[in-house]
């Protein structure tokens, strides 16, 4: 890079488990350069801060010339994972300490559930819950005064319990604020240091379970968010001076760090965001709008749609078995990555895959770190899609025999060849994923086929062209790296905001005017949290979003309308617009009022200026990439097939099929009567020969 | 088979021979298939019951009927040996009526839809859905009357009929069912919602055979229930003794002051069959808590109760049914004979879960669970709205799960599979009242080295001049113990008015004029407990009263004494426990009842403030 006097960056961040990529972007130009770094997962700022050394020497950048970091997160989510947050006090209403103990009374299991089900403790312990004397009506009337010297008592004592955050989330809140508010001070007063989130703030929806499980979610990954930002950032002032801090949120927008470190339960899917977005982006360099991303890694495979340029969002987040309210890419995950473990169960003899996973350690038999059972990449190094004669990353060899043995363990208990047992383990991890791209498309109303495939996490590249085949959505795409996709997420995506309210109204006893302006305040609101991390409001745009329903459904379903639209068309405009996605979806509508539930205004601030790096080209015959050749296993048959370094193919090459393109910390398969092609930002583009 | 079934496609399939890996494909394909069903009837739903309870069971079948997925077992068997008329595609039938479908669904509240699915031409399978209606008329809001002593009385009664035709909706019929109803506009959307799920499911197994075709299709639907055949074939012979065992366990009333009704019923193996006999259950009621059980049904508790004890990886399907046989005399509670009215069959439906356990943990030990699961306790609630706009609330109520082996039982869970709450500020939002306190009930969980789960207390204060209905069980029998266990303490329902004079409530009553400011307390059973309680940890007892789930007294029947800040008192713990293990039996019984029938019956009064049942037949 030939950095000029007036040139200024922006550095996209992705801490993945096992590499931190980065990517730099020159302000003026687009241009773009890649580094990667070993990941530290004990404390994930120090690969960052190591990349960032890395990138600016490498491409002799001024650190004091990036202007913005962009940053997508897993630090939320694995606090989530592994349990390790803070510990929260929380206050309830009275006759409502047991709102998580209780939740919502369901087991889950069908028949018989219960009698195996084994039920995870609520984030906010029981003995760490005590309620409020006071009562909110449902129209925000205080029906019982708050009790203040009651609560201040209870408070002490959790101070004194030695609580590291403190949730309030009393009933009918999100009518009126007034107590949580009057707790929150007292709590301040006494504890302070202790963050307070209260209901009304972060959520401010009616039912109580989800607004207080998503209030607590949010004070439980607070102090590991704020203790990791502000350390990134402390570090970062020192190294870069100048740069401000924007991370990914679930929802694929950016929010400042400073913002973020208040709502963190917005960053529960920062990573899997970026992986989105960044499929977004390499979508639109190549002019493609309808996408189905596919991210597969070691223990489980998240997929999600864009439709139409834009990435599907919905109103909750799910984290393994915590389910909260607040947006997020729909990312729909199944157990099942390279890591799932296949075995045969004793009494039926039916071959299953995951969602067990052999995880990192002791992982697959092949990787020779003491795993034993059988995986999928076990099994795609039986068939020779993972050849032995190449290293993973920079230094993993393959361990064929110990792959062989494993699966020899399903051979032996179908009765089968090993290369069927491989084939049928396949399979069956294959289908599991299906169901997720099915449940990503179909069930929402959309046709498979009107998708590309764009693949990516280590085992996503493997899989592409066999699920494309069998959803028939063409073409499949592997872009180039796997984590660089996340980081060039973080740093192509826009800075958005949101605000909402619940709003439950008949559409006929409300009006244009009331609506629009509750939409416009919502909107202000908004764009001030933008405008407070430097966006100029003209660059701003804003999108009104309405959750409506029949009158008496419990679901809503969320239109999306962008102002000026809204202006022009009203709520005549939201009732069509709802019967002909309710038409979709379901097949049928019904002669019942709508009903207003929800209303929320979203900004974001302008797209970044962004150009992809163009591969150099060639005449269309990748043999000088071709690195050597080997024997593959598929539908049955032994195959001669090419192994291509993907490195060394250039733009406009061809790849037919069979063949094998390895990179470092991937592996792409084309299958027999199928072709890649190499475009001119490097994607693989996998079509089947006519 | 009565009904005719119309193919215009006269070609067979044939069976071929599928390799394991395709059958699982299918079997995964299937299953989703099965969600989807769901997800489209509960995003589409009005009623509270269906939407946010998930009262519904969707099932897919093979073209005779047998159940591919599913949860409750197979409806279609029912109905095509009762159906007299013609099926063809394009169809989706709609019933109600128990008495036409060999019990394949209790009660009219629930709304089948049935749709054959065709391929090609060629019957494939069957998809169905059913859901239960807040309301389907007759002589009581919510069509769940006590009172009741014919299914007249229950609502309008639906025989199998063709609800769409040719793929047309038959509006005319359907205003003439909904004119019987009291909230139509419910009905129409929930039964809108069944029908697109069962369409959707339609679809799918379509895709499916468009994918596989159709001879493989056919042939791993044969190969699945084989697998679930052989697989549970193993588990009988495993744990089912061919010597008998025989419990009996109590539907505490019917509502019109009759019972207990006892459901006895003995187990045995004679081969790789299983052989359940109702002999010596009592005869039905005059009332309406008869429960007609249909066999097919019976034999899918079975089934995936022993799924679910000894081997949860298997799918359960309808390939084991000729492994068991039931026998269930006739006209008793059990085998009502028509018009014997029905609604409220759901307390004989849930006890059969406890005989069930009360069985298979006599030979199984370690399989063992306590008593308490399951029931549907209801609130019903109706009246008129300040501004005159009629409302009715049917809200299903929760309890204490029983202690297992694994574990403890869950304080204030759902008795029935994946049902879930209504969000309180919901009810608040659209019924005239407010609920002032939903928290289980301290020390109501049977105490045992596992303890049982803690009831419920819903405290409704009542904002609207109206009437309420009441429908819980186990007032008077005790949810049992096991192995040492305590039974859980029974559910009571408390009326404070608004002057501030109490009135017990039966646990089954209905037209109970309420006025504002009327507070019910709803409180539901506790389950019973699993071991001796003297061997749970006495910090996991000091811990549970910390939280409020026991109280100091309630320690004391774990031998757990407790120091003023709430922490063990170690000593006084040793003391305490030395003296009540000298002074428990030598061996512990199998079963805890808390006493004899007749000794319960005796204290009734004393202990609950309600006259004690007639018991029937008597």
């Amino acid at each position: 890079m030939e950095p000029t006097q007036a040139s200024t960056y922006r550095l996209g961040v992705d801490a993945g488990g096992t590499f931190t990529d980065l990517i730099i972007i020159d302000n003026n130009t687009g241009e773009i350069q890649r580094a990667k770094v070993p990941s530290t997962p004990e404390d994930p700022s120090s690969a960052v801060l190591d990349g960032i050394e890395l990138i600016c020497r490498k491409y002799n950048v001024n650190p004091g010339t990036i202007t913005q970091i962009l940053h997508g997160t897993t630090v939320a989510t694995n606090s989530l994972v592994m349990r390790n947050g803070a510990r929260v006090g929380l206050v309830t209403t009275q006759g409502y300490r047991q709102i998580l103990h209780v939740a919502r009374s369901q087991v889950p299991g069908g028949i018989g559930g219960w009698v195996i089900w084994d039920r995870l403790e609520p984030l906010a312990s029981l003995e760490m819950t005590v309620e409020a004397r006071e009562r909110i009506g449902t129209e925000g009337q205080v029906l019982v005064p708050l009790d203040e010297a009651g609560i201040r008592r209870k408070l002490e004592h959790l101070a004194d319990a030695g609580i590291e955050a403190l949730t309030i989330s009393l009933i009918n809140a999100y009518t009126n604020p007034t107590h949580e508010r009057q707790i929150r001070d007292i709590a301040h007063a006494l504890m302070p240091g202790i963050p307070v989130s209260i209901s009304s703030e972060v959520l401010p929806e009616m039912q109580e379970y989800e607004r207080t499980v998503t209030t607590v979610v949010n004070s439980y990954v607070h102090p590991v968010i704020s203790r990791y930002l502000r350390n990134l950032k402390d570090r970062l002032t020192e190294q870069t001076s100048s740069a401000s801090l924007h991370i990914l949120r679930s929802d694929g927008g950016l929010m400042s760090g400073d913002l973020a470190a208040q709502s963190p339960v917005n960053l529960l899917l920062s990573g899997p965001a970026g992986g989105v977005t960044g499929s977004l982006w390499v979508a639109r360099q190549i002019g493609l709008e309808n996408i189905l991303t596919f991210d597969m890694g070691g223990t489980s495979t998240d997929v999600s749609m864009i439709k139409d340029g834009v990435p599907q969002t919905r109103r909750e987040t799910s984290v393994g078995e915590v389910s909260v309210r607040a947006p997020s890419i729909d990312v729909r995950s199944v157990g099942a990555g390279g890591g799932s473990i296949a075995y045969v169960p004793e009494l039926t003899k039916a071959l299953r895959v995951g969602p067990r996973s052999a995880g990192a350690v002791p992982g697959p038999a092949a990787y020779g770190r003491g795993g034993k059972e059988p995986t999928v990449t076990d099994a795609c190094v039986v068939l020779g899609y993972l050849p032995d004669t190449l290293k993973l990353g920079e230094t993993l060899e393959i361990d064929r025999p110990a792959a062989e043995k494993a699966v020899g363990q399903i051979a032996t208990a179908l009765d089968i060849s090993l290369k069927e047992a491989a084939e049928g383990i396949i399979s069956i991890v294959t289908e599991n994923m299906l169901g997720a791209l099915r449940l990503a498309s179909v069930v929402q109303g959309v046709d498979p086929r009107d998708f590309a495939l764009m693949a990516f996490g280590g085992a996503g590249p493997m899989f592409a062209n066999q699920l494309a085949r069998l959803l028939s959505c063409w073409p499949a795409i592997v872009p180039p790296g796997p984590g660089v996709l996340c980081a060039y997420g973080a740093a192509t995506t826009r800075m958005r905001s949101e605000a909402s309210q619940t709003f439950v109204r008949r559409i006929d006893h409300t009006c244009d005017e009331e609506v629009a302006g509750l939409l416009k305040k919502l909107a202000q609101a908004a764009s001030a949290d933008l405008a407070n991390a430097g966006s100029e409001p003209s660059e701003l745009e804003t999108i009104y979003q309405t959750d409506v329903r029949y009158v008496g459904q419990g679901n809503h379903i969320t239109l999306e309308f962008d102002s000026e639209t809204f202006h022009r068309g009203g709520l005549q405009n939201v009732v069509q617009g709802f019967d002909d996605r309710h038409d979709q979806l379901f097949t049928f509508v019904l002669d019942e009022p709508h009903e207003l539930v929800n209303l929320r205004a979203i900004v974001q601030g302008p797209a970044p200026k962004v150009s992809l790096p163009e591969a150099a080209r060639s005449n269309g015959d990748p043999v000088r990439a071709c690195i050597q050749e080997s024997t593959i296993h598929i539908r049955g048959e032994d195959l001669t097939t090419p192994i291509y370094d993907r490195a060394l193919l250039h733009a406009e090459d061809r790849v037919p099929g069979p063949a094998i393109i390895h990179e470092m910390d991937a592996t792409t398969l084309i299958l027999p009567e199928h072709v890649g092609e190499v475009d001119r930002f490097g994607n693989i583009i996998i079509n089947p020969l006519i | 088979m009565p009904a005719r079934i119309i193919e215009s496609n006269e070609k067979r399939a044939e069976h071929v021979v599928v390799d394991p890996i395709t059958i699982d494909i299918i079997e995964n394909a299937i299953a989703n298939t099965r969600h989807e069903m769901d997800a489209v009837l509960q995003r589409t739903a009005m009623s509270p019951g269906i939407r946010e309870q998930k009262d519904t069971f969707p099932l897919i079948t093979d073209p005779d009927g047998k159940m591919i997925v599913g949860q409750f077992g197979s409806f279609v068997q029912g109905f095509l040996e009762n159906y007299k008329g013609v099926i063809e595609e394009g169809t989706i039938f709609l019933l109600n009526d128990p008495y036409s479908c060999e019990g394949a669904i209790s009660h009219l509240n629930d709304w089948l839809t049935l749709m054959p699915i065709y391929h090609g031409g060629m019957l494939v399978g069957w998809s169905a859905m059913f859901g239960h209606m807040t309301d389907t008329g007759g002589r009581e809001p919510s069509s769940l009357p006590y009172g009741a002593r014919e299914i007249f009385e229950e609502g309008i009664q639906i025989p199998p009929v063709k609800i769409i035709e040719k793929g047309k909706l038959d509006e005319e019929m359907l205003k003439l069912i909904l004119r019987n109803c009291r909230m139509p506009h419910w009905n129409r959307s929930d039964l809108m919602g069944l029908i697109a799920s069962v369409k959707t499911s339609g679809r799918r197994i379509c895709e499916i055979i468009d994918r596989f075709g159709v001879d493989t299709y056919l042939s791993v639907l044969r190969e699945l229930l084989g697998r679930n055949r052989r697989a549970m074939s193993r588990i009988i012979a495993s744990a089912v003794p061919e010597e008998k065992s025989c419990f009996e366990d109590y539907v505490d009333d019917d509502g019109q002051g009759t019972g207990p009704f006892k459901i006895a019923c003995s187990m045995w193996r004679e081969g790789d069959r299983v052989i359940f006999d109702f002999d010596g259950t009592d005869c039905q009621s005059n009332g309406s808590i008869n429960f007609f059980l249909n066999e097919a049904i019976f034999k899918m508790f079975f089934g995936a109760l022993m799924i679910k004890l000894f081997d949860p990886d298997i799918v359960y399907n309808d390939g084991f049914y000729d492994l068991v046989e039931v026998r269930i005399p006739k006209n008793s509670i059990l085998s009502p004979r028509r018009p014997a009215a029905v609604s409220c069959r759901g307390h004989v439906a849930g006890r059969i879960f406890d005989v069930l356990h009360g069985l298979l943990g006599q030979s199984a030990p370690d399989a063992l669970c306590a008593a308490g699961f399951s029931d549907s306790p209801h609130f019903i609630y109706y009246g008129r709205h300040a501004d005159g706009r009629w409302f009715q609330l049917y809200q299903i109520g929760f309890g204490g799960i029983p202690a297992r082996p694994r574990g403890d039982g869950f304080d204030g869970h759902a008795l029935w599979p994946d049902f879930t709450s209504v969000p309180n500020e919901f009810l608040e939002t659209y019924f005239p009242l407010r609920i002032e306190r939903y928290e289980s009930i301290p020390d109501s969980g049977g105490a045992g080295k596992h303890r049982g789960g803690n009831g419920l207390s819903v405290a409704y204060r009542i904002l609207q001049p109206g009437e309420i209905s009441i429908h819980d069980d186990r007032w008077l029998t005790y949810p049992w113990g096991v192995k040492g266990g305590a039974p859980g303490a029974r559910g009571s329902k408390l009326l404070v008015r608004a002057d501030g004079s109490r009135e017990w409530l039966p646990a089954k009553c209905e037209r109970v004029a309420v006025e504002p400011d009327d507070v019910l307390y709803f409180n539901t059973w506790g389950g019973g407990g699993w071991g001796n309680p003297l061997e749970r940890s006495p910090d996991r007892v000091a811990l549970e009263v910390r939280q409020g789930l026991i109280t100091t007294e309630g320690a004391h029947r774990y031998g757990v004494v407790l120091q003023e800040n709430l922490t063990v008192d170690k000593e006084a713990t040793a003391a305490l426990r030395a003296e009540m293990t000298a002074r428990r039996p030598a061996s512990d019984e199998l079963f805890n009842r808390g006493g004899t029938l007749d000794e319960i019956l005796a204290r009734c009064k004393s202990e609950t403030s309600l006259e004690p049942p007639r018991r029937p037949g008597i």
